[in-house]
């Protein structure tokens, strides 16, 4: 195993997609097999130890979130562990490369992460649309059973665990993990009140824990190599490593994993080989579209949950968009709310009359016809829309973030629109 | 039409599928997305039909079994060609092109977002971020991704469509 990529170094190291034994000559299962000799409760307390925090957008500590589940030991099919690989983040591709060329350690993580909880049936929730993890995932996880390292009495010991996926329909609401549960029971993906939160009651009814595949795939090498050496890895207040990504236009668009605070600068300019020739970044978004643009001033910090925090953003799933100056900003933003009104699952008022309603102003402004006070009325419907109390889950939130943060950045961009009754763009 | 009728209008290798999933899960009706995808999976699309047949084997209304299929933008409750192209338009393809190639498909197709060719071959739907973003814009025909599209390559990767 690469001990500084734990991840997608061993990708490398083999020249392409990691099957079983190619895995496990890479010292991959030995965590599991550790892991199955340990106590739940000592698995729960060494990934609080190791600070491992949810990779999925929010960042949730992971141990504290296992923790949850706490209790009355072992009844079968009682508890339930949900790997979420719904991927649909504007922006994110991170998993889809977990899941194609590296799937083992996403069930190893599945392995020790069930035995932590008392989970014996666990679901990978995969995106409709990604034909090729499911191709590789089925693959690993048919190996896995025929090893005996998945079914009944797994390694040779009494535990069992079943492993199943569930190929979505679409919709990203999926992704929002009570959502997620429904769509799991074969329901409509609405959200769920919260509480109860899914570890008290999720999948029918049971306690489930959901995580998203990057976080599951960190739960091997924390096993394997202990707390201490998983901080080790990062720089800063946050612990491990990081798939960070970047997408549009750098000489080398694609994902690394770093250490994670590694700074924005590093990322694009080393890592991404700089904007290409001719272009000049204006802003990014840091985590996906639901995340709030920043600009130069920001690239010298840490891609960690803090620092990120700390400028009004977050760093959500950690692979990047990129705006140059060829891009305008209302006109993607116009795009970005495209995609927000359509995904809204249609529950609440202020996201499905709302979200359409900004997109309807956006095209307005860009093509032309926006008037003067356009701008301060989609800053108060932005503040209403965005309010986290206004909405029953988090989309409409996220959808507003990208949006009220470019009206501060790029202001003079919106004025321009509506003084001179065109995109500057066009 | 009596129940087994109904039921019938599914083929076995349809029901077979469908009680395999449904066995390993806690209810029946939990299997009502993953019917609807097998049977689009051999037919194309979820006709009334083969609605009304799921909807009798799993034990639940059809019109609980609509709004469900309705929900999901990867169940065809309209008829489709014989292969679906999906251009991805969300943010990270937007910024490299995705309108442009958009325009490109629909000329060469001869049509618009949610129509199919008169041969029947092609429906040409939107889709949002198909998570490679780092090889935009991207499109998908069918099982197939493709990255790094250009309008130039078009011609080519349709013809591998017959
Ligand atoms: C609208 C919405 C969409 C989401 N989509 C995803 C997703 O595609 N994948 C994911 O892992 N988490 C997604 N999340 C976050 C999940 O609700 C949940 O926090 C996460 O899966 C927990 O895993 P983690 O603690 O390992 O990060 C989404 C949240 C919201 C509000
Ligand atoms: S905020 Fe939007 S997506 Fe969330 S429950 Fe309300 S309508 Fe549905
Ligand atoms: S935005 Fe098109 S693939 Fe991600």
């Amino acid at each position: 195993m690469d001990d500084t990529r734990p991840l997608i170094g061993i990708i490398d190291t083999v020249g392409g997609a990691v099957d079983r034994l190619a895995y496990e000559s890479h010292g991959g299962y030995e965590a599991a097999r550790k892991a199955l000799g340990m106590q739940p409760d000592d698995i729960i307390d060494l990934v609080t130890e190791a600070n491992l925090r949810g990779r999925g957008g929010a960042g949730f500590g992971t141990g504290m979130k296992w923790g949850f589940t706490r209790g009355p030991a072992r009844t079968p099919g009682g508890k339930y562990l949900v790997c979420n690989a719904d991927e649909m983040e504007p922006g994110t591709f991170k998993d889809r490369y977990l899941l194609e060329y590296n799937p083992h350690i996403l069930i190893e993580g599945m392995i020790v992460a069930a035995h932590a909880i008392h989970a014996e049936t666990a679901y990978v929730f995969l995106r409709g649309e990604y034909h090729e993890p499911f191709r590789e995932l089925t693959k690993a996880i048919d190996d896995a059973y025929a090893q005996g390292y998945l079914g009944r009495g797994i390694f040779g010991t009494d535990i069992n665990l079943e492993l199943r996926i569930h190929r979505s329909a679409g919709r990203y609401i999926c992704g929002e993990e009570t959502a997620l549960l429904n769509a799991l029971e074969g329901k409509r993906a609405q959200p769920r009140q919260k509480p109860p939160f899914p570890p008290a009651s999720g999948a029918w009814g049971r306690p489930t824990i959901v995580n998203n595949v990057e976080t599951l795939c960190n739960v091997p090498g924390i096993v394997r190599n202990g707390a201490d050496w998983y901080h080790s890895l990062g720089t800063g207040d946050d612990a491990g490593t990081k798939i960070y990504g970047v997408s549009g236009r750098v000489n080398k668009p694609g994902l690394w994993e770093l250490p994670i605070g590694t700074t924005i600068r590093e990322i694009i300019e080393e890592h991404a080989g700089g904007m290409r020739e001719g272009y000049k970044l204006r802003g990014l978004l840091p985590g996906g579209a639901s995340t709030d643009f920043l600009v130069e001033e920001h690239l010298d910090l840490a891609m960690d949950y803090g620092t990120i925090q700390k400028a009004g953003s977050r760093m959500g799933t950690g692979t990047m968009i990129l705006m140059d100056d060829s891009i305008c900003p209302v006109d993607m933003c116009r795009n970005l709310e495209h995609f927000f009104a359509q995904e809204s699952c249609g529950f609440c008022t202020p996201c499905r009359e709302g979200l359409p309603w900004v997109e309807e102003l956006l095209i307005e402004i860009e093509e032309g016809r926006g008037k003067e006070g356009d701008l301060e009325l989609l800053d108060r419907n932005a503040m209403f829309i965005g309010g986290v109390t206004n909405t029953f889950c988090l989309h409409a939130p996220g959808a507003i973030e990208p949006l009220a943060s470019a009206l501060r950045y790029f202001r003079d961009d919106f004025e321009e629109h509506i003084r001179q009754g065109k995109c500057p763009y066009r | 039409m009596s129940e087994a009728a109904l039921v019938q209008i599914l083929s076995d290798d349809e029901i077979r599928e469908i009680e395999e999933e449904a066995a390993h899960l806690p209810d029946r009706k939990s299997a009502a997305i993953d019917a609807m995808m097998i049977v689009q999976r051999y037919r194309g699309w979820v006709s009334d039909e083969s609605l009304g047949a799921i909807a009798r084997l799993l034990g639940m209304s059809v019109e609980n079994l609509d709004s469900i299929a309705t929900f999901y933008n990867l169940i065809y409750r309209k008829p489709v060609g014989r292969h679906v192209v999906m251009v991805c338009d969300s943010v990270s393809c937007y910024v490299m092109g995705a309108d442009g190639l958009r325009k490109a498909v629909e000329e060469h197709l001869g049509i618009a977002l949610g129509e199919t060719t008169e041969d029947d071959r092609f429906t040409l739907l939107p889709i949002v971020c198909l998570g490679a973003c780092d090889r935009a814009p991207t499109m998908m025909v069918d099982d197939e991704l493709i990255g790094d599209v250009t309008p130039e390559a078009l011609e080519e990767i349709f013809a591998r469509f017959a």
